[in-house]
């Protein structure tokens, strides 16, 4: 069956029931994998690894929305319990509808997971009625409406599917929630019907809730996803029909905004907006990120602000050795720059992620080392002679060998035993160091993070990606930072080496383990020189004395030079010395980049020209680039030429193309035929009656090349003036 | 300050109105207009060249399948951009690598291709369901309950694209089918595309002009005597909607429908002038589903 007809557009292809056989997502994955042997544990690798990441982001994720979840929570409570006051303001208030105005930033792509789990809490805690709704499904007022009542029905019905009793009714209303009676009254009785129900079916239920009178009288929660895509007519119509029905029942709005809260004033006049109760939640300030990437001790995040707007939004990055897979600084720095010159939506950037995990286990064969240490180890016992092969031809391992007696590198190229063997040292090297370059990182982190400014970047992710690209230390901006940490005052220093110890805490090396009892040390005794001390005398006599002294002219050059030598190299203080000292104890724990280490291509995925162009691909280059250098892409000889020129042999299109941009901005079609016809017969010697060229113009694709003349324009025809 | 940027460069390049065009016209060419059959076998008998270096690029395009196929179902989107129809190398690969899978296939290029149309397939063909929905939203709600198992929530509010660059340098033979050129002799009916092309470049009277008539032809569309509707009438229900103020502007719009060919007028037995919109009926349907749709 041909997918080309002149009637239809659309194709379906069933297979035939018979020889039903699906490959699976391995069978893919070892299909045309370089260096199949071992693909099925690299999948499983793979697998697993994504798995982990998927699960550490959700819990972060969750972890960092909980707070404005927990006010939000919060407020519908108090706004349901308000109402059943009696006293003047609350029956005020009681005539308006309180609304949550939720301000969640930019990166609407990530909005679906907040609002999913912002409803999943809604209905456990405070209310079995939610429903949430999307623009784009409400156009017109009545399609809002039923959206809405349709929602909230089957929300009920699902949550109180096990409640035997309210089968029959669940079923009646369940049957028809029809569009005939789609109007609020419709849901006003059933909501009456409801919550008469459930209040005589369980008393006792309700008398053992903290909140009594509010679980008789659920709030009925509308969640508005994205209020800027709403039209502002039908959701000042839907709040004013909302507005006359308060009484009876109590509704409740969620708005989800993307921009700024001043949204409501533009789309909501204020004879609407004065029925609304409204009440801001702004999503986590970066601060508090700050404070919670303390807190946690193995993940870092990231985050960035768009600092003009106020918005936030967030990335995790995993800086962490429990990771076996890493990223390299390019690789890293795309995705970073997607993120934040792009979309700011996390995402995208998890999901650059994924596609680095899939692409360094599908390509590099080597990638089965890429595991916690225990397995990477069994692994390597089971490396073929071709795996090993691809170990010495690695770059680092090169390098590795280099360095080696000579002996010792004729048994690395020539024994594969002992290759193993060296494997394994290496391996563990290469784990070793993650354990120690982690901490070290977040303890230089600690302290230039707090340096004017911040040569070294403001975020741990900054320095990371410095860190990776080459020595730390030989760089200008750590040298300017250690200067700036040696003018710090004594308890600044502190709390900053107190930073970095923390940090150093929960690390199992030995090396780390050292270095803490170090800075523990050090800082014991900054705090006794915390004890007042007298100030020491200097021991130096004055030179000045011997001034009054009669000299001759030279003499007295020499003493003054003299003074001015001594005064320059003062003495330092027992702090100053301290401080010194701590200096170059950071200094010296600081970790070389991972690049520097042995078998480093194992865990780091490099490409970041793959990550790149499958992320964020330009594809009017790409046409471009085809168009004007057709030997890119079609390697023949004929087609090579000198700079910016296109051979007479290049396809047709490319010839049309070039002819096209030679001319202004008003083509004329006979002068290019014209041209194009000289072009080919030059080229072919053969006769072009102009046939050819009809050819290309009929191919011609993209019209937004072609100028608008050429097109059929009915308002040339007219003697319109364009 | 000295140095213009790239916006200044732009407009220097661009605005003078002074545009210098020659006045040679096509009917100056040996073979002004081909007919769609004399083109289509003049193309035919021309050998393409590079014929090894497209085969050797397609091929190269071809190893990349199932990593499309492992990429594809971890819940990425494929998405192939690049110079040259890419319809062959999709052919291919729907043939290789999905043959066991229920696979739908659309042609965008498609003129009279419409929302609609494609969920339909999704729902009668593929889901196997009886009966119609009223809006597309209904439909696509049908959709994701019944497949609520193959796609979960987070991947199906969005496409998880991933580009893929394949330039191929094949010839756009059926995408460009469909298009009308001025060096082709039009025949058939105006296509949809062409249509909403048109009708774009109008005033809002105008437009709404056209949809009445389109309506009123709709609305009898079943009925074999009917002819068209006449001038007077046609004039009467446009004052009614104030889209005219007058006879002559209403005329002056007739005339330009006329020059695009969307309005044929025909005389009556009674010698009044009868007008017909000049496009089949289900074009005419897709058309105005467009309309209410923007």
């Amino acid at each position: 069956m041909s997918t080309s007809s002149v009637s239809k557009g659309c194709f379906v292809f069933k297979p035939s029931a018979k020889k039903k056989r699906t490959l699976s997502l391995e069978d893919h994955f070892t299909q045309g994998c370089e260096g199949a042997k071992n693909s099925e544990t690299r999948f499983k690798l793979c697998q697993d690894l994504w798995d982990k990441i998927k699960a550490e982001t959700e819990v972060l994720q969750d972890e960092l929305y909980r707070k404005i979840l927990d006010s939000l929570l919060d407020f519908t409570r108090k706004c349901s319990s308000t109402r059943q006051h009696s006293d003047w303001t609350s029956q005020m208030r009681a005539s308006e509808i309180p609304t949550a105005a939720l301000v969640l930033g930019v990166n609407v792509p990530d909005h679906d997971m907040t609002f999913q789990s912002l409803s999943e809490l809604l209905q456990q805690s405070v209310s079995p009625f939610v429903a949430s709704v999307q623009a784009k499904e409400c156009g017109a007022l009545k399609q809002l409406m039923k959206r809405v009542l349709e929602r909230l029905m089957d929300t009920v019905v699902t949550v109180e599917d096990d409640d035997e009793e309210e089968e029959e009714a669940k079923q009646t209303s369940t049957q028809h929630p029809g569009r005939v009676h789609c109007s609020l009254g419709a849901l006003c009785d059933w909501y009456s019907c409801q919550t008469k129900k459930s209040s005589n079916g369980t008393p006792g239920k309700k008398r053992s809730s903290p909140g009594g009178d509010g679980q008789q009288q659920p709030p009925v929660v509308i969640i508005f996803k994205d209020l800027e895509a709403f039209s502002p007519k039908v959701l000042q119509d839907f709040i004013l029909i909302c507005s006359r029905y308060i009484e009876r029942l109590p509704l409740m709005f969620i708005f989800g905004i993307a921009t700024s809260p001043s949204t409501i004033q533009h789309m909501l006049p204020h004879s609407v907006s004065s029925l609304l109760c409204i009440e801001l939640f702004q999503s986590l300030t970066c601060t508090q990120h700050l404070a919670y990437s303390d807190r946690q001790g193995d993940i870092a995040v990231v985050e960035t602000t768009s600092t003009g707007s106020g918005l936030l939004t967030d990335t995790w990055l995993i800086l962490t050795h429990h990771f076996p897979f890493k990223l390299n600084a390019k690789v890293m720095q795309v995705l970073i720059s997607i993120f934040l010159y792009h979309d700011f939506s996390v995402r995208n950037f998890i999901k650059g992620v994924q596609l680095a995990l899939l692409e360094h286990f599908h390509s590099q064969p080597l990638s089965v080392l890429c595991c916690e240490k225990q397995e990477a180890l069994r692994n390597a016992t089971q490396l073929g002679c071709k795996d090993l092969e691809r170990i010495r031809t690695l770059p680092s391992f090169k390098r590795y060998v280099e360095k080696q007696e000579s002996q010792e590198q004729e048994s690395l190229l020539r024994d594969d035993a002992h290759l193993k063997e060296v494997c394994q040292k290496l391996l563990k090297d290469l784990c070793k160091y993650h354990k120690n370059y982690y901490p070290t990182l977040r303890c230089l982190h600690a302290l230039t993070s707090s340096v004017p400014r911040y040569p070294l970047g403001k975020q741990a992710r900054e320095l990371h990606l410095i860190c990776m690209e080459k020595n730390v230390w030989e760089n200008e901006e750590y040298q300017m930072a250690m200067k700036l940490l040696k003018m710090l005052a004594k308890d600044e220093l502190m709390a900053l080496l107190q930073k970095c110890a923390n940090s150093l805490e929960s690390v199992k090396s030995k090396e780390m383990k050292k270095a803490r009892v170090r800075l523990r040390e050090l800082l014991a005794k900054f705090q006794q020189m915390d004890a007042p001390e007298a100030p020491v005398e200097e021991p130096v006599t004055s030179p000045v004395r011997d001034l009054q002294k009669k000299t001759d002219l030279f003499q007295l050059q020499k003493t003054l030079l003299e003074m001015n030598e001594s005064r320059r190299a003062k003495k330092l203080s027992p702090f100053e010395l301290l401080r010194n000292e701590v200096l170059e104890f950071i200094d010296r724990i600081t970790c070389p980049p991972p690049e520097a280490q042995t078998l480093y291509e194992v865990c780091y995925y490099s490409s970041s020209a793959t990550v790149r162009r499958h992320l964020n691909a330009t594809p009017r280059m790409s046409i471009q680039a085809a168009l004007s250098s057709p030997y890119y892409y079609l390697q023949n000889e004929s087609l090579k030429t000198e700079g910016g020129s296109v051979s007479s042999a290049a396809p047709d299109i490319c010839i049309a193309y070039k002819l096209h941009l030679e001319c202004g901005r008003l083509i004329n079609l006979y002068d290019w035929l014209e041209a194009y016809a000289t072009v080919v017969t030059s080229a072919e010697g053969a006769d072009a009656d102009g046939l050819g060229q009809v050819d290309e113009i009929k191919q011609y694709p993209f019209s937004a090349f072609v100028p608008s003349n050429q097109r059929h324009n009915p308002l040339e025809r007219r003697g319109v003036p364009q | 300050l000295s140095q213009p940027g790239m916006v200044e460069e732009y407009f220097e390049a661009h605005g003078s109105s002074k545009v210098l065009t020659s006045d040679r016209t096509l009917e100056r060419l040996h073979t002004p207009k081909l007919d769609r059959e004399t083109l289509v076998k003049l193309l035919g008998g021309k050998p393409s060249c590079y014929a090894k270096e497209i085969q050797q690029l397609h091929k190269k395009h071809q190893k990349h399948f199932s990593k499309w196929m492992l990429q594809l179902q971890l819940g990425f989107s494929v998405l192939v951009y690049g110079l040259g129809s890419k319809k062959n190398l999709l052919e291919d690969f729907r043939v290789s690598h999905l043959s066991q899978e229920i696979h739908l296939v659309v042609n965008g290029f498609f003129p009279s291709i419409t929302l609609k149309s494609i969920l339909n397939a999704l729902t009668c063909e593929v889901l196997e369901h009886q009966g119609s929905f009223r809006t597309p939203s209904d439909q696509i709600q049908y959709i994701t309950q019944t497949l609520k198992d193959i796609w979960d929530q987070f991947q199906q509010s969005q496409f998880n694209w991933l580009w893929w660059e394949c330039v191929t340098f094949q010839h756009y033979t059926e995408e460009t089918s469909y298009e009308n050129s001025l060096l082709v002799q039009q025949t058939g009916a105006l296509a949809l595309s062409s249509l909403t092309h048109v009708l774009r470049s109008l005033t809002p009277n105008a437009r709404g002009i056209f949809k009445l008539l389109v309506k009123f032809q709709l609305e009898n569309k079943d009925n074999p005597s009917y002819t068209g509707l006449s001038f007077q009438d046609f004039y009467q229900r446009c004052r009614e909607a104030f889209l005219v103020n007058s006879d002559l502007t209403l005329r002056t719009q007739l005339t330009e429908f006329r020059d695009h060919k969307l309005i044929r007028t025909r005389k009556g037995v009674d010698g009044v002038e009868y007008l017909l919109v000049a496009v089949d009926a289900s074009t005419l349907m897709a058309f105005l589903e467009n309309e209410d749709g923007n």
